[in-house]
């Protein structure tokens, strides 16, 4: 009876020897030893990502659920809340990073056709407009912080609502004669932050006729929205990771038609991670 | 390019296996802690999960001795809330959920499946490397005043108390991402890797396990892992997510929390009816009763295990229509799971039963969860839940699924596949032995906690009332026979690995792929990819050999 | 190889055993109650049945019923698999390998089983699920007229507050009347248990939550707390004492007699007692989680931040109603508040009592 070990077996060849002296093997150095094909290889990987991709959308949609609970209890917090959010960044980080799929997509196809060049360019296109996305960010977030829009028990805004030029222009009013003049900047991003002192030396601010009041608790809304766009902006760093990874193999030029599962895959990460703000966007910053 | 011959045949001489075989094809510990083959990081997960089994039940055994008087026996009130928080976690994440899957799944899914890997091997190691550093965090809220919360971490206690919560917190979140990746990877390699011949309903019953396993493990995790993350954003930063104070609804945790905690125990039982599905067919001489019920009650378990969350809160102040639609979905998942228990008995009949120390385990389980399954009904009616909710009838369930399932079928399949994993046969009597003991020792530490509880008495409690310490003390008993018990398995099974390999390829007979390896199996695992043409569970072409004493391919189906 | 095992599994069982002893030892000194747990814990009464306890409510014989039922139903399941195992194993075992004998049959499926033995479970646990529900229902829909108490979870006691203005430890209640209570947390999860009545429901701080029953049966009943809330969570007792109906007014009117005539001093001394204020404040001089109360009146403290102050009745009152405002260095801001749940009277005696531990 033959034996399995038996057999002649060759040196352990990196692309796994033992029976696999094959032509498909010997001809691509990245099929692994387990799979049979390149095809083979680059649909298993497909599944992967996919799977991936589906406990990510789980592991959003927990904070999701929870913004749909919140927002359907406190319905006035949420309202009260979204002006204090400017819709131009917002929409401006959507464009950015709705462009960055669209290299990365682009990335994929030339990783396809062997086109190393435009590869190179694109992953890096990619790169950059993920920064672009991280710096608005920080401008947005930093903001907050010096206008005491936190979450949780840390809320303490230095502007009330009625003051800031997102509610005005929402409503057509002018609030109070100061605030009009000096806080044509209020609740916009704005890079002298020293021009937002208090109007007129401490004393009470009276708001207009038909102001919202505070409602308790606003701190929930920034809560919400400080994990919601915190976690993702941590995706988008590991996505600039993984791109920055993606790239030295570029240039050292590993992809090509039998090889680019990981620039796909990468991509269609990217494409959710571009997915989930564009749901974020308009459910925080588009709020009636 | 596939032969039969080289599908069919069986190694004869186990020498051969010696010197070359996956634990020695490679050497040192770098080999090891790089390794990419399934099978080393099988055998990694199962030390690891031995030694944290060790650990937890070091916490179990301390805190019932405590438990031996109704006021202070060892250790005072806040340690014994540690205790008690460590054991489970420790026994939840580390132990019963990796445990079959990754321990046995990992070295067993591939070779059985006929593939030479599974699909993602650094993935597969990387599932590892978290294992070991959620591991450590765990450790680190070990030593640094322990997390007191209870392993189900409510708010808004978990979010107020001063012990080292947050990094048992981010150990589970850690563990939780781990499992995620052995999930991911198993249905990848279930879909892309299987052999020709090998149709879904070929595969071998605990594929299906794994399979069904894998998929609860994928959709459910994730939302463990943001629960996890808001509640240490919430103890790290206060944001008020569960806190009524801030606008938070601390009934809110528990949602989330179960919402992956009951699929979990999915995770911790579907393996364990996977491996005894193995066991019973081989050890029966017999062809599997009811194969395709098996099979998809499995799939119809991981998904209904998503739709009953609720039933963990009955007295939460859940609305009833809430914990209606709980209670009567509940009960529809008590019927796929009697189904298996049915199939598994009519595999013996007219079989020819060979009760070896697998088979003994497979018994045992089936008695043992029978017990922990039927006391799941009475858990799942409203009204009565009402008296038994957190109680020790709750502890006793739990621990007679979890212990007397999970960690038994855990057994049963470490038994059953030890020959393969590492060449060599372990004491028989002294299996039957720990076995009768451990029988024993489960059953009195856990059956009187029934009655305690239907008596009233609480649990996570430190002091009792004197009434209950009869009970106690017979509990506490048990517990130290099953800890005897433990570390009589621990001795005879590390102890074979000083002998030299003298396991055949195939000592139960069994129709599966890897026992068409040697024992143990070559790091590569098949030559060729066999090709599959009959069911799993056919035993007619298997003549056992009393000179290897081992089983082996009847000569007619060499070609 | 065989013989090392044997070995060592002798000596494993014979240190054990030298563990064992030495453990027996030590926990026939400790085996009495310890000090540290509540002081007056009540008594679990002896109940006719095996499993359940007393049956004292009107929900008890239908849930005992279900119970019961189930149990029966479970006990036969476990003999049929008990006697299938065995006799299984006996009447089809094998002899041994070497006789290779093939399975006596092959078949490997039945249509008609798997239906039966699906179809039949499934009207069981349908009906059982079905009168679950009706009986659920009925716990959760309090009749109209009952008798309100309003219960408070607190680490690590219970607070009752009756209609008539009254606050108690205790639950009373008069026999044959419905009862609601009206259950509130106000810090962490707590759950109202009371095994004989067969009722539990958490506490949940934030809302309210209730439960209710009608008592069946005159005595005393532990009252448990069920959600794990922290270090002395298993002393977070009390009690449920059912009275006839006159007996029950007859407690009422004492009460608030006792409240409203006692001396002051012995006032506070009651009200010491039924606070809890003992878990944290000690009476001989040895720090808990607060201060001793021996020879505190008078005393000066050192503040936490402040300058030192001198102990007086104003701190005393303060310390009760906002107990963060000065804390006395050197111990934890735990202290919860008893505003709301102290009358002024009842503030008094306590002071008043506090200067008579010297």
């Amino acid at each position: 009876m033959a034996q399995l070990v038996a057999d002649q077996v060759p040196p352990h060849e990196p692309s796994g020897g033992h029976g696999h002296a094959d032509a498909e093997h010997a001809a691509n150095p990245y099929l692994a030893h387990h799979f049979d094909t390149p095809k083979h290889q680059f649909d298993s990987g497909k599944l992967g990502i996919w799977i991936f991709l589906i406990t990510e959308i789980l592991f959003f949609g927990g904070l999701f659920c929870a913004y749909a609970i919140y927002r359907s209890l406190h319905p006035d917090i949420f309202v009260y809340a979204h002006y204090y959010l400017d819709t131009f960044w917002g929409a401006l980080n959507t464009g950015v990073l709705i462009l960055s799929s669209l290299t990365a997509a682009w990335a994929v196809r030339n990783a396809q056709l062997g086109e190393q060049k435009k590869l190179i360019f694109n992953i890096v296109a990619t790169i950059a407009l993920a920064f672009c996305f991280l710096g608005v960010k920080y401008v947005e977030y930093s903001h907050k912080f010096h206008e005491g829009t936190l979450p949780g028990r840390y809320f303490n805004p230095t502007h009330e609502v009625w003051e800031l030029e997102s509610y005005q222009k929402a409503h057509g009013q002018h609030g109070s004669a100061t605030a009009a003049e000096g806080h044509a900047a209020a609740g916009h991003e704005a890079a002298e932050p020293a021009g937002h002192a208090a109007p007129a030396g401490g004393e009470a601010k009276q708001p207009p006729p038909g102001a919202p009041v505070r409602p308790r608790n606003v701190g929930v809304f920034f809560s919400i929205y400080f994990c919601m766009t915190g976690l993702h902006g941590i995706h988008v760093v590991a996505g600039i990771i993984t791109w920055g990874w993606l790239l030295r193999r570029a240039i050292r030029g590993e992809f090509g038609p039998a090889h680019f599962g990981a620039v796909d895959y990468a991509a269609l990460y990217w494409h959710l991670v571009d997915l989930i703000w564009i749901y974020l966007f308009p459910l925080l910053y588009l709020i009636h | 390019m596939t032969s039969p011959s080289a599908t069919a045949d069986v190694l004869t001489a186990p020498a051969e296996s010696d010197s070359d075989s996956y634990l020695t094809h490679d050497k040192g510990i770098l080999s090891w802690l790089l390794t990419l083959d399934h099978k080393r990081i099988g055998v990694m997960y199962l030390m690891c999960v031995m030694g944290a089994f060790l650990l937890g039940g070091v916490f179990a055994l301390l805190l019932r001795t405590e438990l031996l008087t109704p006021g202070r026996t060892i250790v005072e009130h806040d340690t014994y809330n540690q205790l008690f928080t460590l054991h489970g976690a420790v026994m939840v994440f580390l132990v019963i959920i990796p445990g079959i899957p990754a321990a046995l799944g990992n070295f067993v899914l591939p070779l059985q499946l006929g593939a030479k890997d599974v699909a993602f091997p650094r993935l597969n190691l990387a599932s590892w490397y978290l294992w070991v550093i959620g591991a450590t965090f765990l450790l680190v809220s070990l030593v640094t005043n322990a997390a007191d919360t209870g392993w189900t971490f409510y708010t808004p206690y978990s979010t107020t108390t001063t012990t080292s919560v947050i990094p048992a917190l981010f150990g589970a979140f850690i563990l939780g991402f781990s499992s995620i990746f052995t999930g991911l990877n198993f249905i990848t390699t279930m879909h892309k890797l299987r052999p020709p011949g090998m149709t879904w309903f070929r595969m071998p019953l605990f594929l299906w396990a794994l399979y069904s396993t894998a998929v609860i493990q994928v959709l459910a995790t994730p939302v463990l892992a943001i629960t996890l993350l808001m509640l240490i954003v919430e103890r790290f930063i206060g944001i008020g997510i569960f806190d009524p104070a801030l606008g938070g609804d601390p009934v809110l945790f528990q949602h989330f929390f179960w919402f992956y905690s009951h699929p979990a125990v999915y995770i911790m039982i579907v393996p364990a009816f996977g491996v005894v599905s193995e066991i019973f067919p081989t050890f029966s001489r017999k062809r599997i009763f009811g194969y395709k019920f098996i099979a998809l009650s499995s799939v119809a378990i991981a998904i209904l295990g998503f739709l009953v969350w609720g039933h963990h809160m009955f007295v939460s102040g859940q609305s009833v229509v809430a914990a209606t639609i709980f209670s009567g979905i509940t009960f529809l998942i008590a019927i796929p799971t009697a189904i298996k228990v049915f199939n598994w008995i009519t595999t013996m009949y007219k079989g020819r039963i060979h009760l070896d120390t697998p088979m003994l385990y497979a018994l045992f389980f089936l008695w043992v969860f029978s017990i922990g399954g039927l006391t799941g009904i009475f858990l799942g009616v409203m009204s009565l839940d009402v008296h038994l909710h957190d109680t020790y009838f709750v502890v006793a369930h739990f621990h007679y699924v979890m212990m007397g399932g999970s960690i038994t079928a855990f057994l049963a399949g470490t038994h059953y596949w030890w020959p393969k994993m590492f060449g060599r046969t372990y004491n028989e009597k002294w299996g039957r032995i720990a076995c009768g003991l451990l029988f024993v020792g489960l059953n009195l530490t856990f059956f009187p906690q029934f009655i305690l509880g239907t008596r009233g008495m609480p649990r996570r409690y430190y002091n009792y009332l004197e009434e209950f310490q009869g009970l106690h003390q017979l509990s506490t008993i048990g517990a130290y026979l099953m800890g005897v018990a433990f570390v009589i398995t621990a001795i005879y099974l590390l102890g074979s690995l000083r002998k030299p390999m003298d396991a055949p390829a195939n000592p139960w007979g069994s129709n599966t792929l890897e026992w068409r390896t040697p024992s143990p199996p070559a790091y590569y695992n098949f030559h060729n990819p066999p090709e599959v043409v009959e069911g799993p569970y056919e035993y007619a072409d298997w003549v056992y050999d009393k000179r290897t004493r081992g089983y082996q391919r009847k000569a007619s189906h060499d070609s | 190889m065989n013989a090392m095992v044997e070995q060592l599994v002798v000596m494993v069982a014979a240190l054990g055993q030298g563990l064992i002893g030495r453990a027996v030892s030590l926990f026939s000194v400790l085996a009495a109650p310890a000090p540290g747990g509540m002081p007056d814990p009540p008594k679990v009464p002896s109940s006719p049945w095996f499993w359940m306890p007393n049956s004292a409510s009107n929900f008890a014989s239908g849930i005992d019923g279900m119970f019961d039922f189930l149990l029966w139903v479970s006990v036969v399941c476990m003999i049929g698999v008990a006697v299938a195992i065995v006799y299984f194993c006996r009447r089809y075992g094998a002899t041994s390998r070497e006789a290779n004998e093939a399975a006596e049959s092959q078949a490997d499926h039945s249509n008609v089983l798997e239906v039966t033995w699906s179809i039949i479970p499934l009207f069981v646990v349908i009906g059982v699920f079905v009168v679950g529900f009706q009986q659920f229902v009925s716990l959760r829909t309090a009749p109209r007229a009952a008798y309100e108490v309003h219960a408070t979870g607190q680490r690590w006691k219970w607070g009752f507050e009756y209609p008539e203005g009254l606050t108690h430890p205790e639950l009373h209640v008069a026999v044959g009347k419905d009862v609601r209570i009206l259950i509130q947390s106000v810090d962490v999860l707590h759950s109202l248990y009371i095994p004989e009545f067969r009722v539990k429901m958490d506490a949940v701080p934030g809302r309210y939550t209730e439960l209710w029953f009608n008592p069946t049966q005159e005595g005393t009943f532990p009252i448990y707390c069920a959600e794990y809330c922290g270090t002395s969570h298993s002393d977070m007792l009390s009690r449920v004492v059912v009275h006839s109906p006159e007996g029950f007014q007859a407690w009422v009117a004492e009460e608030i007699r006792k409240i409203e005539s006692m001396p002051l001093v012995e006032l506070g001394e009651l009200t010491f007692n039924q606070s809890g204020c003992a878990t944290c404040h000690s009476l001989d001089g040895s720090a808990k989680v607060g201060p001793s109360f021996k020879g505190l009146f008078g005393r000066q403290e050192k503040i936490l931040g402040q300058a030192g102050i001198t102990v007086d009745e104003n701190y005393l009152r303060e310390s009760i109603l906002e107990p963060q405002k000065k804390v006395v260095e050197g111990f934890p801001p735990s202290m919860p508040t008893f505003k709301g749940q102290l009358s002024d009277r009842r503030i008094s005696g306590l002071i008043e009592y506090l200067k008579t531990i010297k």
